[in-house]
């Protein structure tokens, strides 16, 4: 018997994020921690698994080592399958070539193999620079009705950041007419979300004619959709209407953390019925000292609070020294906040220590901007940092 | 370095010194410290001690232990040799379900020979401490004991069920005492149900005890064959949480709250669990929480004093919730106030509810109810 599947995802998770500055220095962007527990990788995952696609390839090229110690077997996304399951795909030596992924789609194009051993119909092609649930069923449940070579995810933006994106001008039964990339001038608000479902022969086709076409610049977005749009192929777009956040710079990624905050918050991340899996701290509960103070936070386990929290995203094992003071910040595992050090308006990375009584940023305003102190950094005590800093390594004075 | 032994873990004894919590459950898998239950500390002492082959012995009550334990992958015990295994009773008349160590022991016997490990760690689930069993069978080896019984000097608060020890200047078990009357407060060298012994010689004992007719693992090994056999005691000196009684339970919950002693029990070492992937807890712009400890998932909106909250607990706005242990999924409503409770898993309390009890006689509030 043949063994098939009848969809793969791919998940492209080779970029660097350089719009994230230091937090991406020793880390892919996927890799980055998000909401306390997560890391971006955890939502595609998690989607593909709570829609029922049991295989993804996940494509790595930068700073590969925390994003492939963190995936593993896949277990915690219960990916950790006898036919199928996650797989980790990186660059690798042919005997006729060997090269970088360059370009996503010279990238999917390098894992044809992959993706033809399990004989799948459909490809799903991610990206995993994104905080948003989707059900990926849904979506090719619309490209098998239409007919369609290729689907494209797209959400409705506001006409005045359209030009920011790839733009899809649709026909009234969502069929796709043409493609704008960063159009000056829009002519829709529908934006692609970078998620495509192809119709696995086509999408073999047009990369094999991509690859021998020297003047490609092996883009999806840039060059496969728009050669298979001039090429007659029948896409479509699947309009998207739940939360979706891009967060590869600081400022967006800070946001998506605070999304997660208030009574009813933006982005509801503790939805049973659509639960984000991920790899687990091995931690006690948090403990919430005699003086603790925390309000309109999230804090994850382990955590040992004396200080005050507020509108503070902490991930798991973050310790906060009596008298210091965490608001409107979002901190990752296993960092210090040192007796009287106030953090305010920053992103903390991993395994920070801040110093006692430093200042670390200012108060959150129109003016103010966001400081980021980088992995694994110290900050003296009594230093101030200045709002807007990103640092990546020790701040002595 | 592995070390040659494999554990067994009694998860149904003792269940008599606390029968509220385990009216639907073993003893085993009662809650505790906000994500845990009591054989978490039992099999994460064995895989901190590197001992990868753990039999479970359950013989009632166990679905919700083996819906805790599933594969043992938690506990990184999903192996293809040995891992965890679940001993649940065979209904066959010989070997029918057992209800004290030494039926248990008997019943295991098919287990106990299949093995080919050296020493056997034998551990009971009512005890929370940091153990490090290399130590005890390093010191078994040493005395070239046939039975080292742990032992941990602490207050005697139950009545029955416990074993004072008496030993000499070299460890040799001299006397021992099956539930004497002792005065309140005393305290003494206790037998911490946890017993190290060579595999091969546990397998002579149970076989010479079904010959000889003996029902008892205290009575007729311990007590009676004292002076024949080699019975040494390793005595354990970190901190050893005892819980025979609802009191105690209580006690000993409340006790992680206080820095040194969740140190003690969490430094430097990992307590394995079963995973739920929860959400971090949410706390809200009115929460009040001091002196708490806050499990994943939950969502606090009202004020939290000296309490323990287990997994996904939600507190609504207005809520005073004091010196309680507010278990896994429970509930408790707007301006509904709280003093000295243990509420049991699934427990709902309506809004504006009132429940007191206190530190001797916590209020116990049955699993699932609605208040």
């Amino acid at each position: 018997m043949q063994r098939k599947k009848q969809c793969v995802a791919m998940l492209l998770a080779g970029g660097q994020g350089s719009r994230l500055y230091a937090l991406t220095t020793n880390v892919a962007k996927p890799a980055v921690a998000f909401g306390g527990k997560y890391r971006i990788i955890d939502f595609p995952l998690s989607n593909c698994v709570n829609s029922g696609i049991d295989t993804v390839g996940v494509l790595t090229q930068y700073q590969p080592l925390i994003l492939n110690e963190y995936i593993g077997n896949g277990q915690p996304w219960d990916l950790d399958r006898a036919f199928g399951g996650v797989h980790i795909l990186s660059p690798y030596q042919a005997k006729t070539r060997s090269s970088w992924y360059e370009g996503t789609a010279n990238a999917i194009y390098q894992n044809m193999n992959f993706m033809k051993m399990y004989n799948p119909e459909y490809v799903l092609i991610l990206s995993g620079d994104h905080i948003y649930k989707m059900d990926y069923a849904a979506m090719l449940k619309s490209h098998i009705e239409k007919g369609a070579d290729c689907t494209i995810a797209a959400i409705d933006v506001p006409m005045s950041e359209a030009s920011r994106f790839g733009i899809l001008n649709t026909k009234p039964d969502g069929s796709i007419y043409e493609f704008e990339e960063k159009p000056k001038q829009p002519k829709s608000t529908l934006a692609s979300m970078g998620i495509y479902i192809f119709t696995a022969e086509k999408l073999y086709k047009y990369l094999e004619a991509d690859e021998a076409n020297p003047n490609s610049s092996k883009d999806f977005g840039k060059d496969v959709l728009p050669a298979m749009l001039n090429a007659g192929e029948k896409m479509f777009s699947y309009l998207f209407d739940g939360y979706w956040k891009d967060v590869g710079t600081i400022s967006s990624l800070w946001e998506a953390n605070m999304d997660l905050l208030g009574e009813k918050p933006n982005f509801d991340v503790a939805d049973k019925s659509w639960k984000i899996h991920s790899r687990n701290p091995l931690a006690p509960p948090e403990c919430i000292g005699a003086e603790g103070v925390v309000k309109n936070s999230m804090i994850a386990l382990g955590c040992e609070i004396d200080g005050k929290v507020e509108n503070s995203i902490l991930g798991s094992n973050v310790i906060v020294e009596k008298g210091a003071v965490v608001k409107d910040a979002v901190v990752f595992a296993n960092s210090v906040i040192k007796a009287g050090a106030v953090v305010s308006y920053s992103i903390i990375d991993e395994n920070v220590n801040v110093g006692a009584n430093a200042k670390i940023g200012v108060e959150k305003s129109d003016t103010a901007e966001i400081v980021v102190l980088g992995r694994g950094i110290t900050v003296a005590d009594g230093v101030s940092v200045a709002s807007g800093q990103k640092h990546e390594s020790n701040i002595l004075e | 370095m592995a070390i040659s032994a494999i554990g067994i873990i009694f998860s149904n004894l003792h269940e008599e010194n606390v029968p509220e919590l385990v009216r639907k459950r073993t003893m085993a898998s009662i809650l505790f410290g906000g994500r845990y239950r009591l054989v978490d500390f039992a099999l994460s002492n064995m895989v901190n001690s590197d001992i990868m082959t753990v039999g479970l012995m359950a013989s009632n009550n166990y679905r919700s232990l083996i819906d805790h334990i599933g594969s043992g992958k938690d506990w990184d015990l999903a192996r293809k040799d040995g891992g965890l295994i679940l001993l649940p009773p065979f209904s066959d008349r010989e070997d029918h379900s057992y209800s004290t160590r030494m039926e248990a022991l008997v019943s295991l016997r098919g287990f106990l020979r299949k093995r080919s490990e050296k020493y056997v760690v034998l551990a009971d689930t009512d005890g929370i401490a940091k153990m490090n069993f290399k130590d005890v069978i390093k010191f078994h080896e040493k005395k070239n004991s046939d039975i080292t019984l742990v032992t941990h000097v602490h207050e005697i608060e139950r009545t029955k069920d416990f074993m004072l020890v008496n030993a000499n200047e070299d460890g040799r078990v001299t006397e021992v005492k099956i539930a004497p009357h002792v005065a309140p407060k005393t305290t003494a060298e206790v037998f911490v149900n946890t017993m190290v012994l060579n595999r091969q010689f546990l397998l002579n004992l149970v076989e010479d005890a079904v010959v000889h007719g003996y029902t008892s693992f205290d009575n007729d090994i311990i007590l009676k064959q004292l002076n024949s056999l080699k019975i040494y005691r390793y005595e354990f000196k970190g901190y050893y949480a005892s819980i025979d009684s609802m009191a105690s339970y209580f006690k000993h919950n409340m006790n992680l709250l206080k820095k040194e002693i969740r140190d003690e029990l969490f430094a430097d070492r990992d307590v394995y669990t079963k995973v739920r992937d929860s959400a971090p807890s949410k706390y809200g712009v009115e929460a009040i929480v001091h002196n708490s400890l806050i499990s994943d998932g939950c969502e606090i909106d009202g004020t939290v004093e000296n309490c323990i909250l287990f997994r996904g607990v939600k507190i609504a706005k207005g809520a005073v919730v004091r010196n309680s242990i507010i278990m896994q999924d429970s509930v408790i409503g707007a301006n509904a106030s709280l003093n000295c409770v243990i509420a049991d898993k699934n427990v709902v309390i309506t809004d504006r509810r009132q429940l007191c009890g206190c530190e001797d006689l916590p209020y116990f509030i049955q699993k699932g109810t609605m208040l």
